[in-house]
């Protein structure tokens, strides 16, 4: 496989042909703020937090692909601004009560609230009516902590097979749902091997008992099996 | 005691539980320290009833719930030089607000007291005494301007010497990393 | 099917024509309006004149004065019936030997129609779209003959690029280029996509098309099949055309009995299918991979691009996507020759566009008119300005897409960059007018909102963001916003504009950021101090 060079934040890089800007970042020491990302689930493009400079456009990295001389930067002021901007808009979409919340201390966007210097919420808070669905034995969903950013959904497809999750709904009344939008306790397909509490950032998804600050989601792990599968091919 | 003139200093609770107060006394002996800069002209644990002019510093815990806060939090804001969101339910709404998604006031009410709550099912309204419920809980900077914000349920204790310290000395209070931001 | 079979057609079909026939058409407006009453009513009285032998009543596509339908034309005497009821029908009968006719009569050399150059249209208004033997009479499916028989896909796809066509569906890629990449994508199997999801608010020209003139649509996207080499075709259509769905489904069905779609067509390797895909009311699905998504059976949202559907599409297959509009211009290329398309319009904007006029406008209805010509022309000369003596205010390009033009800029020429360069985009084709009545903060809160119920979650910039904007808008509209609020709705649409995934939340700022530059003053009347 051929190698690129590239230059990111104005140090020349190479990088493997076919790997995105955001590994090729990682393999060099830059790190670039993710949510919908989660290495070992394939990647969406969705959540916009990852968008850098290539040659004055916006460009996601971890679905732009690194190409010979691109010239990347990935934390301009402009760039801080709307990551800040992004995090401020999931903040206000729905409930994210950090002091009450099972994920506190082990949050991806908790961090990012912090990384990106977000010490309020410049928009209103649109305090959606959002259901807690307890009916798992073990687990529990609560949308108001839901930031859509479909990683269950994809570690349930793609890791597990089962594809208990999707999305239902549009827009801001998009909601994760468990097969055809059944309780989840009753969602057969469910085989409540918890790679969907693994994935989520946030304290979405939970372990049924768990209490403030309790909630620790190793979302590691899911890297750690894809890459298991592939060595025992 | 130094020369250099005290600075008024104010504290606010509004729709709150009163922890970011709490978190404040936790500065312990550092009190103190701040005792001999400033003079506490207006708080819940001092006994003034009415929100002084000329203010310096005002920092203000709790969320905008009800019309008695929307009166204060506008006082405070005319006669204070710098306001300060103390804690997640000033800066965000947090807890505070969790009630917004059930709907308006009223409705808020008859499910707390009618129908999920008090067998009496009684509404509490005395008016004059027992202040109107908003029908949307708002942080304070969706009613008032605010300088600083200082976020977490409570604001650890460190937090807030930091800020006060900064202030203090006339600096602006740094707004990054975990020490200062996190929520919750 | 060959050559001889098709002229064989053709001559019948002449044969079989009257020396007179009504024209009714019974395109949606007109549908709506009671046109297949009018049409029931104007067969009666040919009866009860025993004149069955001399005139015949055709029921026909769009004639594009849809603000003035129902419409009935007397062809050849090229007489026009405007506002037409079931009970003028004997009297316009009658009229064609001279007696006087209760509807009112439509001038043909308004500048309407005598300003409008029909490509995408010609048929429009003329042919019977339920009869392919009507569209074969007019020169229909020659133009794929020829294709298959007399060029090479090469030469089909080089003919193309060197007419200058672009792609319709509102960004303009350049159609040469598009098919050249998916033949050049490599593939087990290609597709080819008709992009029938017009979702703008006032646009209707693709419903026009396809309800007016199905097969025109089915050559264009056979050629394209032919050049890329696609065995398989979809039409995209939206659900809530079902009359346009009727009309196709009918217009695939006779093309596959004529061996016009199907196994070796025209007796040439050529195997191509056409099947309908109805959308469920989405407008995010006339973005291209959402589109996709959707005809696979996925939720309709859309993913990142690259990679762009040429290389890897449907299934992962390369896929070419055109609009209907597109895919309507190429018969006449392929027929008449690129020389002679990429003559009309201008230098970067070759060929015509169908435009949708709307709203406060005297003529509404639809117009096809060369590239470059004004948007002055098109509102006052065509579409005869604001009705009721009001004037024109400013006109809405592209739908919620676009961006609102101040009447100050209207010799701006409708072309691609023009367009663009004043704030705007050629989008789609429909034109929305605003006369002085219109409050264009409300304009835009409306888009906005239409932004917001439309935007498909995905991204956040897009599913929050609009809400936000909606929100400030509605604060402004309601008197209760400050500059300061005005500084965060600019900012929002900045974000928005710069970081949504797809084209949707891309543009979905425009309505905003046009009206803030040329109304500024509509804003400040709004704000506290």
């Amino acid at each position: 496989m051929a190698a690129k060079t590239l230059k990111i934040n104005g140090t020349m890089i190479s990088a493997r042909e076919g790997e995105s800007i955001l590994e090729a970042a990682r393999d060099s020491g830059v790190s670039i703020p993710t949510l919908c990302h989660l290495d070992g689930l394939s990647d969406v493009g969705a959540c916009r937090l990852c968008i850098v400079d290539v040659g004055g456009r916006l460009r996601p990295a971890c679905t732009t692909a690194v190409a010979e001389g691109m010239d990347i930067q990935t934390n301009t002021e402009q760039l801080r601004a709307y990551r800040r901007q992004i995090v401020e808009l999931l903040f206000a979409e729905r409930g994210h009560v950090c002091a009450v919340c099972v994920a506190s201390g082990h949050c991806e966007l908790q961090n990012l609230a912090v990384s990106l210097g977000m010490d309020h919420v410049r928009y209103d808070y649109l305090a959606p009516t959002c259901t807690v669905d307890i009916s798992h034995q073990r687990f529990g969903i609560d949308h108001n902590r839901c930031v859509l950013c479909t990683r269950c959904v994809r570690a349930c497809d793609e890791v597990e097979g089962v594809h208990t999750w999707d999305i239902s709904g549009r827009g801001t009344s998009a909601r994760i749902i468990s097969d055809l939008n059944q309780p989840w306790g009753d969602a057969e397909s469910c085989t409540s091997c918890g790679k969907c509490l693994l994935a989520c950032p946030t304290g979405a998804l939970f372990q049924r008992g768990s209490t403030v600050a309790e909630m620790e989601h190793a979302s590691g792990r899911i890297a750690v099996i894809v890459e298991s599968r592939r060595v025992r091919g | 005691m130094s020369d250099t003139p005290k600075i008024k200093l104010a504290t606010v609770w509004l729709g709150g539980c009163s922890g970011c107060h709490m978190s404040l006394l936790d500065l312990d002996e550092w009190l103190i320290d701040l005792a001999a800069r400033v003079d506490l002209v207006y708080s819940p644990i001092a006994d003034i009833k009415v929100f002084p002019e000329g203010v310096d510093l005002a920092l203000v815990e709790g969320a905008i719930a009800s019309d008695e806060h929307m009166e204060i939090i506008h006082t405070v804001r005319r006669n204070s030089t710098l306001l300060v969101s103390l804690g997640d339910c000033a800066v965000t709404g947090n807890v505070t607000a969790l009630r917004n998604p059930l709907g308006e006031a009223g409705l808020t009410l008859q499910q707390i007291y009618v129908d999920h709550g008090d067998p009496r099912g009684i509404i509490p309204a005395e008016p004059g005494i027992v202040p109107v419920l908003l029908d949307k809980v708002v942080p304070v900077h969706a009613v008032v301007a605010v300088d600083y914000f200082l976020p977490g349920c409570p604001p650890p204790a460190p937090r807030i010497r930091a800020l006060l310290e900064a202030l203090l000395a006339g600096r602006i209070p740094t707004a990054e990393g975990a020490k200062m931001l996190r929520f919750g | 099917m060959d050559l001889h079979e098709l002229q064989q057609i053709a001559r019948r079909e002449r044969e079989r024509r009257r020396r007179i026939r009504i024209h009714c058409c019974t395109s949606l407006g007109c549908h709506a309006s009671n046109a297949i009453e009018i049409k029931r009513r104007l067969e009666e009285a040919v009866i009860a004149a025993g004149l069955e032998g001399e005139i015949e009543v055709a029921g026909v596509g769009c004639m594009g004065f849809c603000g003035h339908g129902p419409m009935v034309e007397i062809d050849p005497e090229n007489i026009l019936y405007e506002y037409v009821s079931p009970d003028d029908a004997p009297s316009i009968v009658a009229s064609i030997h001279g007696g006087a006719c209760t509807a009112g009569r439509g001038d043909k050399n308004h500048p309407f129609f005598a300003r409008q150059y029909p490509i995408v249209r010609k048929n429009g208004g003329k042919i019977d779209p339920e009869r392919i033997e009507e569209y074969i009479a007019a020169g229909g499916y020659r133009s794929l003959y020829r294709a298959i028989n007399e060029m090479t896909p090469a030469e089909v796809i080089d003919e193309i690029t060197r007419s200058g066509l672009r792609g319709r569906g509102g960004a303009g890629y350049p159609t040469g280029l598009k098919w050249a990449t998916v033949a050049k994508s490599r593939g087990d199997r290609r597709f080819v996509v008709c992009n029938g999801d017009e979702g703008d608010p006032g646009a209707f020209m693709d419903r026009s098309v396809l309800e007016s003139d199905p097969h025109l649509v089915l050559e264009g996207m056979s050629i394209a099949a032919y050049a890329v080499g696609a065995d398989q075709g979809y039409v995209y259509v939206r659900g809530e055309y079902p009359l346009a769905i009727e009309r196709l489904q009918k217009a695939i069905n006779q093309a596959k009995k004529h061996s016009l779609l199907g196994s070796q067509i025209f007796d040439s390797a050529l195997d191509f299918r056409v099947d309908i895909r109805v959308g469920a009311g989405a407008f995010v699905c006339g973005e291209e991979t959402a589109l996709i998504a959707s005809i696979e059976g996925g939720r309709g949202q859309p993913r990142p691009r690259p990679p762009y559907p040429a290389e890897s599409g449907l299934w992962g297959k390369p896929t070419l996507i055109n609009n209907v509009e597109t895919f309507a211009n190429i018969a006449s290329i392929i027929e008449r020759g690129s020389a002679w398309y990429s003559g009309i319009g201008t230098e970067s904007s070759r060929g015509t566009k169908v435009f949708a006029l709307t709203g406060k406008i005297c003529n509404t209805g639809l117009v096809e008119v060369p590239m470059g010509m004004t948007l002055r022309e098109i509102v006052e000369g065509l579409g005869g300005g604001a009705p009721d003596g009001g004037t024109v205010k400013a006109v809405q390009t592209g739908g919620p897409s676009g961006g609102c033009i101040p009447a100050s800029l209207f010799d701006t020429p409708v072309d691609y960059e023009s367009l663009a360069k004043v704030g705007s985009i050629m989008g789609s084709g429909g034109m929305v007018v605003m006369d002085e009545a219109t409050n264009m903060v409300e304009l835009a809160k409306f888009y906005m909102e239409f932004c917001m119920d439309e935007s498909c979650g995905k991204c956040i910039p897009c599913r929050v963001g609009t809400v936000q904007i909606y929100r400030l808008l509605e604060k402004i509209t309601a008197g209760e916003a400050t500059p300061a609020d005005v500084d965060q709705l600019r900012a929002l649409c900045q974000l928005v504009r710069d970081t949504s995934l797809c084209g949707l939340g891309q543009s979905a700022p425009n309505p905003v950021i046009s009206t803030l530059k040329y109304f500024p003053e509509e804003y400040d009347a709004l704000i506290k101090p």
